[in-house]
């Protein structure tokens, strides 16, 4: 690890269809929030890091060029990092590593999506390479949905069982949602809901899918010197870990999932946590999809592997369980998708600083966050603590 | 109720001419011939399809040149309904993940000749390590739709 850094400020938007907005007003509306929170200006600001999905998504190229004035970048460095879905998760390492170095005392870090203005299926699917599998990618559900279906021949998990814990996992983040003032969807969904609604990607249904949303976030990543002058409750950064795998869909073993597994490996051994389950208070996972929920509680050291049903049937992750995951209603409820990992992130920071409002978990003191992003192949976790 | 904002709609269409290489036009002009290439690395005699340049897990591009059968069996798959811009073909459709014989990996195609209505029925039929072979377009143009799908064998 580098000098201790600290999140010092977060904003967000209200995440859904913001037709009322520009896109780069939208991404202002984050930064402005973020910059009241932490109590301070643009002038404090040393360099700014912003992160969206590929540019086919809106259709306007090198984003960071359009939000020069919204980000409040005018004459400051800029960069632009990409990793699809795990872009939050890498713009906030981006910030992070800026500040550890010593090289800034204070760094604005961006993630903005608006999904409403194109086709995320389409855009998605050039994500996958030209001549192969792009065929046959079937926009995000169809890889998760192949990915979940692998999982679940894999370690024997009966149909029904899967199906059962799906829905829940479904419900529970609904309901989580509704104290969330920023999600995009807030409506509770009952069990035979979720079990009938109409098939996506078999055995993938609509409520079992994430939305596409507008929404935009902002953090601010502090020196160990500033946040102790500036802000009462930083979160700190305990640590983070990113790893990547195979590009080509089929080549390395989804069912284990290297990459979120060694993610999240690396980011405990910086953290010092032995047992996560125990350790954490609560935990922002990403979770688009509910069934790759249970595989993300598999590699990120939560359950043993092919068990996770077990523990959602039993209520671990729900509010008020062991560990409590995704009471924002998480990336199911809203998916900004260049923001949501970066939400997720900013999710956590105010869970340790107790400023989660109504979905806050109480006492929080460390916390996980994570995202996923590409055709499975990218994977970040960052986990933040009320203790330096 | 709010106030409904305007919106301006355009278009981005752009015209790409990607290049194969010798190794994926090698590649494809075998599927030309309804023969399916791999690459095994001769140092940790692991077996890709498609054929690579290089092997993905030494990065050494000592590879040979390796026949591989048009058969195989299924990992994974998902009757699709979903719809985007762009799509290949109109849904209900099935994707899967194949691995074909004596490969070390997942080959990605459309699972083809079987009915979609019956869930059941289809969750019977492309059951775990189902196995499957290729059906050939009878027309070729040397790209990865040379092989219309796999299905099931009986």
């Amino acid at each position: 690890m580098g000098k201790a850094v600290a999140i010092i400020g977060t904003g967000q938007t209200k995440h859904g269809r913001r037709s009322d907005v520009c896109y780069p007003d939208l991404v202002r509306e984050s930064v402005t929030t973020a910059l009241q929170d932490a109590g301070i200006t643009l002038k404090d600001i040393d360099g700014v890091v912003l992160g969206t999905m590929p540019s086919m998504m809106e259709g306007v190229s090198s984003t960071h060029f359009y939000f020069a004035e919204a980000m409040g970048a005018l004459n400051k460095p800029v960069m632009k990092v990409e990793t699809c879905g795990s872009t939050g998760q890498s713009i906030g390492h981006c910030g992070y590593y800026w500040v550890a170095s010593g090289m800034a005392d204070i760094v604005l870090v961006v993630g903005s999506e608006k999904m409403s203005e194109g086709d995320g299926q389409a855009t998605m699917t050039t994500v996958f390479d030209p001549f192969f599998q792009r065929t046959f990618a079937a926009g995000a559900p169809g890889v998760f949905t192949m990915q979940s279906m692998e999982w679940m021949y894999r370690f024997n998990i009966p149909e029904d069982k899967g199906r059962e814990a799906a829905a829940m996992i479904s419900v529970s983040n609904h309901d989580n949602a509704m104290d969330n003032p920023h999600a995009h969807i807030r409506v509770r969904v009952t069990m035979d809901e979720v079990k009938n609604a109409r098939i996506i990607t078999y055995p993938v249904r609509l409520l079992d899918v994430c939305p596409a949303s507008d929404g935009a976030c902002a953090v601010i990543f502090a020196s160990e010197e500033k946040a102790k002058k500036i802000c009462k409750k930083p979160a700190w950064i305990k640590g983070l870990g990113f790893r990547g795998e195979e590009f080509f869909y089929g080549e390395s073993d989804k069912a284990i999932w290297m990459s979120a597994t060694e993610a999240a490996k690396e980011a405990y051994k910086q953290a010092g946590i032995r047992n996560p389950l125990k350790e954490l208070d609560v935990a922002e996972i990403y979770n688009p999809f509910t069934y790759q929920e249970m595989i993300f509680y598999e590699c990120l050291g939560l359950c043993p592997r092919g068990e996770a049903p077990d523990y959602v049937l039993k209520g671990t992750f729900k509010k008020g369980g062991q560990l409590p995951c995704c009471p924002s209603g998480g990336t199911l409820c809203s998916n900004p998708i260049g923001a949501t990992g970066l939400i997720r992130l900013a999710e956590a920071a105010l869970q340790v600083t107790g400023k989660a409002g109504a979905r806050q978990v109480g006492g929080a003191k460390l916390a996980l966050s994570h995202a996923m992003g590409g055709v499975d192949q990218f994977n970040g976790v960052t986990i933040v603590g009320s203790k330096l | 109720m709010a106030k409904e904002y305007r919106t301006i709609r355009n278009d981005v269409a752009l015209p790409y001419q990607w290049a194969l290489g010798k190794t994926w036009t090698r590649f494809f002009d075998g599927l030309k011939e309804e023969q399916i290439w791999g690459t095994k690395c001769t140092h940790c005699s692991r077996t890709y399809v498609p054929a690579r340049t290089f092997c993905p897990d030494c990065f050494t591009d000592r590879t040979e040149w390796v026949p591989v059968k048009p058969e195989g069996k299924i990992v994974s798959w998902t009757l699709v309904k979903a719809t985007y811009h762009g799509q290949v073909k109109p849904p209900p459709y099935i994707i899967a993940l194949i691995q074909l014989s004596g490969t070390d990996c997942g080959f990605h195609h459309f699972i083809g000749g079987v009915e979609t209505e019956n869930i059941k029925k289809l969750r019977q039929k492309l059951k775990k390590g189902a196995k499957v072979k290729a059906v050939w377009n009878p027309e070729k143009k040397a790209d990865i739709y040379d092989i219309a799908y796999f299905a099931p064998v009986k």
